[in-house]
């Protein structure tokens, strides 16, 4: 056998391990993604956010049942989600701006304005939600 | 700095100023709704209602809506033109996000003004 036959053992990086444990998503990365996701599923609730609205201004009731029914747990979880979802977009939001206007442009001021929109929005979610409940 | 002749129908500019004059808008509202909720410490169907019938809140109001539905028209387009590439699937998403987005103003305006 000659030895360009023999095959060269070569790092393979597209197996799940690699996946999950090995190829890292850089923190403005993460930022970007997430405002992709929040941004779409604020979309898809906007029905659901109107008709509370619609719902809460008919009657004392309805807007009474609106409360009850937000103290549900998987309203409470969906609501939460959406608070965090809005939170995320707003603060990216204002970090894409910025971006725009070409401040904090260099990689060491970009991964900390990410992990400041991470934890921003986390923060605000919490005081929200302790706030609503 | 890139001097370069910019050609055609300058839409994606108009698009990508719009996106950001609009998050501008609902920034300023998202604001002014935090601030309106955390002085209301107890919020009553009778404040909630009042709030909604005062005139300006009801032209904020749509004009965040209005401002939401003209951002989230150029975000979804962008996740569409990404992610779908069959032309007749893509053109009918489209479409029936402008529909459903229309569709929400005119659900606001009968909300705010019943």
């Amino acid at each position: 056998m000659s030895p360009a036959a023999v095959k060269k053992v070569r790092p393979k990086y597209l197996n799940l391990q690699a996946l999950i444990f090995e190829i890292r998503l850089p923190v403005p990365g993460w930022v970007s993604i997430l405002h992709r996701i929040s941004g779409a599923l604020l979309f898809v609730a906007i029905v659901w956010l109107l008709w509370m609205l619609d719902r809460s201004l008919t009657s004392e009731a309805a807007f009474e049942r609106i409360r009850h029914n937000a103290n549900l747990w998987p309203v409470k979880l969906s609501l939460l989600a959406l608070i965090w979802a809005y939170c995320h977009h707003f603060f990216a939001g204002i970090r894409y701006l910025l971006l725009d206007l070409d401040k904090g442009i260099d990689l060491k001021t970009a991964r900390l304005t990410s992990w400041l929109v991470l934890a921003a929005s986390l923060l605000l979610t919490a005081w929200l939600g302790w706030k609503l409940w | 700095m890139t001097r370069r002749i910019v050609t055609g129908a300058h839409y994606g500019l108009r698009d990508w100023l719009a996106q950001r004059t609009t998050a501008g808008i609902m920034a300023i509202y998202s604001v002014i709704a935090l601030v309106v909720f955390v002085s209301n410490k107890n919020l009553t169907y009778g404040v909630w209602r009042d709030l909604f019938s005062q005139g300006w809140m009801r032209v904020a109001t749509l004009l965040f809506m209005a401002s939401l539905a003209w951002h989230a028209w150029v975000g979804v387009r962008d996740i569409l033109m990404d992610y779908i590439k069959p032309d007749g699937l893509r053109l009918s998403l489209q479409v029936l996000t402008l529909l459903t987005l229309a569709s929400y103003i005119g659900w606001t305006i009968q909300i705010l003004w019943r």
